[in-house]
């Protein structure tokens, strides 16, 4: 079909779906955490503040992880139905970490997440915190087990084969693989930093249209805090991860660095710019530091490090989108710091809500964590190929026997409703992040309702009103006095 | 005699999957008994009494997939290609529904009648397709080998559709009697209305597939007609036909009483006997009629490892869903929910 093979269509096709998912649990990962912490900061200090923004945040929440869900269920089924060869020869690893991940995370998730979003009058405020933190942590679990699956594929141990099929042999060398700390570290961090984007991003909106109110501020100021202390700990982790997949992954990393050939006694350049070309073999209108790629790598002055040569052709991953990913990737990274940095120089003086240049700022880098993630998921996984597992099974003997033009039907019916339903979808969270944190009240008589109450309720009088800074948790009118 | 760890899955499996049919079933089918109730706060009331429960309804059908792959991962690799097409528009299927849950309260007034539509949709094309796999599984699946050796349409054959309307029938029934249990009033009266030819139907769905399934396939003749299989399976359509007149009667009131708990636990009763009529016509088979639960199976360090967590994880996953079925106990009306 339009000259693709079968394989290429199961491959964009996987690209596609999997693209799409990975926004999802990139917010809710986060997302989740920081609704726990607005939960536990409301039931510690009673203040409206916290209360209001974990509704305002759980909408959107939701929302997303909708999107998450119906997504990831298509992701569950793909493996089977697009690559079966995989299946059946790595199906008995993978599968029981998967099958763990489904036990012991989605069930979790959405067993409390009925509770988090419609037991607010339901169950006491501790056990409502509780349902939060158990989706919080089913959210962590998950990445635990999806990470420790892909990071197997990409430097897989602790197996035989048999029969030709892989066998698991040592499950601690299977789960604990070479790569799995610095992958689920480096992705639960990018999550959080992506959280702390959007709500900072949501924040300066707000700000830069006048909207200055303890909410909006109260946004803003967690979100730089979080992204002051995280986006270096990023960087250093992102370091980590880079020497690990020189030590197990090497033609991955030469592809990233645009690396064709070492000559002996000379040092390896970090390049900054260039296009490698596959086949030319060489990396066009190079523009790069000298010594520093060794520097990096190796530690040394003069250190050698893979270069795509050193592997034959039909093994050489694809330098030119390695390449330019990753540097968009560590471009954001860098980026990301700097607003850290500059939202603690503005703390000074309290100017941290009234510069509308960092404001602005802000405002743009909202996204940056979602691009930074898909780039990231691109170098990792456009740099492993040709394999699907690493060293071991080819991505083009994994895929299923269907024709190009069963591939090429059910990819087009996934970019229709892909691109309907979460451009809806994206449309409704940023109608709602539009809208911004509103007052929440606490009191609200429930105006019938699955079950019937198990908190009872407040009374809703005069007496009650109270403003944010007295901390009026039993409700009140005015809870967004304009701080001056 | 060692345990048979692959008798264990399967059993497993078959009960991941007979959760999902139950509890997912309802809630496909209230997308299915929306063109029935077309005043939007009927409908708002429809969706709030599954809310809460929808998206653990349907982890359901990933721990099914996901214990193929880790038990039989050869089942899995061959089954998943041979459904290919219905299973991938199952699956566009519940994007769609799935999604409508959150979108149609956030959708403006004039939009809100497109996620309406796109429940409908996705609720009767799920169903359906589930329904067609189904069918199409039974009828058997083509192998070579290890992989699957028939064409992309093979499940657009007769038995396969007619299975889809089938389950369509049973989610649709399943449904409507959740709703006399969860809703009041003119919405309740309705139901009761909707349930009762469901039920007809659903009995026509039953006799046409328990004639039709036999004279398909001499094996399965033999196994329901043989003796001394003919005792122990007697009582299955003898208890169909007992669930169904419960079930009419139930939903008939007694003493001017309207009915409550009963059909919806009938309809239950029924969608199993269904169901493990169905598991004992195929058995041992997992990829129906070539691969058998052993020649499917992965190796024991792979069924062992996954066994352990998973007879350790079920109950507790079971007592927390009970749990949040229990906070969402009762009646519900229009207006309840987070919005």
């Amino acid at each position: 079909m339009f000259g693709f093979t079968a394989l290429d269509l199961a491959r964009i096709q996987f690209a596609f779906t999997m693209s799409f998912h990975i926004l999802f649990p990139a917010i809710t990962i986060g997302m989740a955490s920081y609704l726990a912490v607005l939960e536990l900061c409301w039931l510690r200090t009673g203040r409206q503040v916290f209360v209001d923004l974990y509704h305002f945040w759980l909408k959107i929440f939701a929302v997303t992880f909708g999107m998450g869900v119906v997504s990831g269920i298509v992701m569950a089924y793909q493996i089977g139905t697009n690559w079966s060869y995989l299946s059946e020869f790595a199906g008995s690893v993978m599968g029981p970490l998967l099958a763990y991940e489904v036990l012991t995370a989605f069930f979790l998730e959405a067993g409390f997440l009925g509770v988090m979003l419609f037991g607010w009058n339901r169950v006491g405020r501790e056990l409502h915190f509780v349902a939060t933190c158990m989706v919080a942590i089913g959210t962590l679990i998950s990445s635990t087990w999806i990470l420790g699956a892909n990071s197997w594929m990409q430097t897989p141990q602790g197996y035989a084969i048999e029969g030709g099929r892989m066998v698991p042999v040592d499950w601690l060398a299977i789960i604990f693989n070479p790569s799995f700390p610095y992958r689920l570290v480096h992705m639960v961090i990018a999550a959080y930093l992506t959280t702390a984007l959007l709500v900072g991003g949501s924040a300066a909106w707000h700000l830069l249209r006048g909207r200055d109110n303890p909410a909006v501020r109260k946004m803003m100021s967690m979100a730089m805090w979080m992204l002051l202390i995280v986006a270096p700990i990023q960087a250093v982790v992102g370091d980590f991860h880079g020497l690990n997949t020189l030590k197990h992954q090497p033609a991955k990393l030469a592809a990233m660095e645009g690396h064709w050939e070492n000559r002996p006694g000379h040092a390896v350049p970090l390049l900054l710019f260039g296009i490698p070309d596959m086949e030319e073999e060489r990396t066009k209108y190079a523009v790069g530091i000298p010594y520093l790629g060794s520097i990096i790598l190796t530690h040394t002055l003069d250190g050698q490090v893979p270069a795509l040569k050193d592997f034959a052709p039909e093994d050489r991953p694809n330098s030119l989108i390695v390449f330019w990913s990753f540097r968009l990737m560590v471009g954001l990274g860098l980026l990301m710091i700097a607003l850290g940095a500059w939202s603690l120089f503005l703390r000074r003086g309290g100017r941290l809500f009234g510069h509308r240049l960092f404001l602005r700022f802000a405002l743009w880098m909202g996204p940056a964590g979602l691009v930074a993630i898909l780039a990231g998921w691109v170098t990792t996984e456009v740099g492993r190929q040709p394999w699907v597992v690493y060293g071991v099974l080819r991505t083009a003997d994994a895929v299923s026997p269907h024709g190009a033009a069963s591939l090429g039907l059910t990819l087009l019916l996934f970019v229709v409703a892909y691109l309907f339903v979460f451009g809806a979808g994206t449309a409704y969270v940023l109608r709602m992040i539009r809208k911004g944190p509103q007052h929440f009240e606490l009191a609200r008589a429930p105006e019938g309702g699955p079950g019937e109450e198990r908190t009872p309720m407040r009374p809703l009088s005069a007496a009650d009103v109270k403003n944010d800074e007295d901390g009026g948790a039993a409700g009140g009118a005015d809870h967004h006095p304009p701080r001056s | 005699m060692g345990i048979d760890l692959s008798i264990i899955w399967a059993v497993i499996i078959f009960f991941a999957v007979f959760m999902y049919v139950l509890l997912d079933g309802f809630d496909l089918g209230i997308g299915m008994l929306f063109p029935f109730t077309p005043k939007k706060r009927d409908r708002d009331t429809m969706m709030n009494t599954v809310a809460p429960v929808w998206d653990g309804n349907e982890t359901w059908l990933v721990l099914g997939g996901e214990g193929l792959l880790a038990a039989f991962p050869v089942a899995y690799a061959i089954i998943l290609p041979g459904l290919y097409l219905p299973l991938i528009l199952m699956l566009v299927a519940l994007v769609f529904r799935g999604v409508a849950f959150e979108f149609r309260f956030k959708a403006k007034e004039h939009e809100r009648h497109l996620w309406d539509k796109a429940f409908i949709g996705g609720s009767v094309a799920a169903s359906f397709f589930q329904g067609v796999s189904l069918g199409a599984f039974l009828d058997g699946i083509a192998v070579s080998g290890r992989s699957y050796a028939g064409g992309p349409l093979d499940w657009f054959a007769p038995f396969p559709l007619v299975a889809g309307v089938g389950v369509m029938i049973a989610y649709t029934l399943l449904g409507a009697t959740w709703l006399v249990m969860k809703t009041e009033g003119e919405l309740q009266a309705r139901m009761i209305q909707v349930a009762r030819p469901f039920a007809l139907l659903l009995l026509g769905a039953i006799a046409v597939v328990s004639v039709w399934t036999p004279l398909r396939d001499p094996a399965v003749a033999d196994r329901w007609f043989s003796f001394p299989n003919i005792v122990f399976l007697a009582p299955v359509p003898i208890l169909v036909l007992l669930c169904m007149v419960l079930l009419l009667r139930a939903l008939a009131g007694k003493d001017g009483r309207l009915p409550f708990r009963q059909p919806f636990v009938l309809a239950l009763g029924l969608i199993f006997l269904g169901y493990t009529g169905m598991a004992i016509s195929i058995w041992p088979h997992i990829v129906p009629p070539s691969i058998s639960i052993w020649e499917a199976a992965s190796p024991p360090a792979s069924q062992g490892f996954t066994l352990v967590g998973t007879l350790v994880i079920l109950p507790i996953i079971l007592m927390y869903t009970g749990w949040s079925y229990w906070v969402f106990r009762g009646k519900v009306k229009a207006d309840a929910g987070y919005h």
